[in-house]
C-alpha cells in the first residue's frame, strides 16, 4: 500500500514569518502618524473634571496652556501642596500671566491673534479664587478665547 | 572558467522585524493620545471704567444662579441641585407658557431660514465663590451649556428636522441667532455662606 503512504512529516508546516515586518511596519507608522510630542514636563497634578458638552480643540497651533494644581508627589517637599500656576517648565504667579500671553502672541502672526485660545487644565479639587485671578487677568489681557479643558462623560462623586 | 549560474546570496531579514519593532516600542511609549477637548466659552471684555453703564437688565430676563463655598447652589433665591438645573433654566429661556417672573421675549422677528420667532431676552447670570470648587463650577457650567444646546436641538429638529450638531454652517448660524447663548458670568465678588 504505499500509494497511501503517510508522509514522512507529520508536523504543521512552519508559519511563514515573512509578513512579520509588514505588519509591524504598519503599525509603527500608525504610531508615527498620531503620536504628539509632549511639550511640557507637569510640575502640577492635573485631574481634568468631566463634563458632558465637551468640544474638541482645534487648530492645536493657537492654542496656549496654563495649568492649575497642586504640585506632584516629588515636589511636595519644596513647594507644598497649594495650588500652584505652571506657564510653559515653570511655576508661576498671577502677575507673570501677561509675559506668557505678550510671548505666545508674538510666537504667531498677527493675522491668527484674534483666534487664539487659552486651554485652562485645571485639577478639579483647586478652588476658584486661583482660578477668578486667572480669569480675570485673562480678561485685561484681552485673550477672551478659553477652554476649560475637561474630560468627556459623567462623574459618578457629582450628586 | 566562470561559473555557469551566479547565485546572489539572499539577504536575511529576519532582523528586520527586531528593527521595526524596536522602532514601534519607541513611538508607543511617546504617544500621547489625548485630544484636547473641553468646554469653549468666551470671557467678556474687560470693562471700561469711563464707559456709560450699560441698562440694568429686568430682575425677570436674569436667571441667577449662585454657588457658594460648600457647593451648594442657589438657583433664582431657592436652594437647587445640579439635577434640577438643566430643566429649570430651559424652562426660563424658553418660557413656554409665557410666565411673569420669567424670561421676556423679543419683539417676533424674521431670521433667515427659520422664519419668525421670538428672540429670548433670557440672561443666565453665574456667580461664584472663591471658595468654590473648580470641579462644581464646571458641574454647573456644563448644566447650563447643555440647557442651551438641549433649546438649540429642539428648534433644529423641529425646523431643519437634524441635531443643531449636525446642521450645516448657514442654518447653525440662523439657529444661533435664534437661540443666542447668554451665560454671563459676573464680576467676582465674595459671596457669603
Amino acid at each position: 500500500m504505499s500509494k497511501f503512504r503517510k508522509k514522512d512529516k507529520g508536523g504543521t508546516p512552519e508559519i511563514s514569518t515573512a509578513s512579520l515586518p509588514d505588519i509591524v511596519f504598519m503599525l509603527l507608522f500608525f504610531f508615527m502618524v498620531t503620536t504628539v510630542m509632549r511639550e511640557v514636563s507637569l510640575k502640577v497634578v492635573v485631574q481634568q473634571p468631566f463634563a458632558t458638552e465637551v468640544k474638541k480643540l482645534e487648530k492645536k497651533s493657537l492654542v496656549s496652556y496654563i495649568y492649575i494644581g497642586p504640585p506632584i508627589k516629588g515636589l511636595v517637599s519644596t513647594y507644598g501642596t497649594e495650588p500652584r500656576i505652571q506657564l510653559n517648565d515653570a511655576f508661576a504667579t498671577v502677575a507673570d500671566l501677561g509675559e506668557f500671553i505678550i510671548a505666545e502672541r508674538e510666537a504667531r502672526s498677527e493675522k491668527e491673534v484674534p483666534f487664539m485660545t487659552t486651554s485652562l487644565k485645571i485639577d478639579k479639587t483647586v478652588k476658584m479664587g486661583i482660578v477668578t485671578d486667572v480669569k480675570q487677568e485673562l480678561r485685561e489681557l484681552n485673550a477672551l478665547k478659553v477652554n476649560y479643558s475637561t474630560k468627556k462623560g459623567t462623574d459618578i462623586t457629582t450628586e | 572558467m566562470a561559473r555557469s549560474k551566479r547565485t546572489a546570496e539572499p539577504i536575511n531579514a529576519g532582523s528586520m522585524a527586531d528593527i521595526a519593532f524596536l522602532l514601534l516600542i519607541f513611538f508607543l511609549v511617546t504617544t500621547t493620545m489625548d485630544v484636547d477637548s473641553g468646554l469653549l466659552r468666551k470671557l467678556p471684555p474687560p470693562l471700561d471704567p469711563e464707559a456709560p453703564k450699560p441698562p440694568p437688565i429686568k430682575e425677570r430676563n436674569v436667571f441667577t444662579v449662585l454657588v457658594n463655598r460648600n457647593d451648594q447652589l442657589l438657583v433664582e433665591g431657592e436652594i437647587g441641585s445640579l439635577k434640577t438645573l438643566r430643566a429649570k433654566a430651559k424652562e426660563f429661556v424658553l418660557n413656554p407658557y409665557n410666565k411673569a417672573n420669567l424670561s421676556a421675549k423679543k419683539d417676533p422677528a424674521i431670521i433667515e431660514l427659520i422664519g419668525t420667532y421670538a428672540v429670548s431676552k433670557g440672561v443666565v447670570s453665574l456667580q461664584n465663590d472663591r471658595g468654590t470648587s473648580y470641579d462644581m463650577y464646571i458641574s454647573v457650567q456644563n448644566e447650563l451649556v447643555a440647557a442651551y444646546r438641549e433649546i438649540r436641538d429642539d428648534l433644529a429638529m423641529q425646523t431643519f428636522g437634524k441635531k443643531y450638531k449636525l446642521l450645516n454652517k448657514v442654518r447653525a448660524k440662523a439657529v444661533r441667532k435664534a437661540i443666542p447663548m447668554m451665560i454671563s458670568e459676573a464680576e467676582p465678588r465674595n459671596i457669603s455662606s
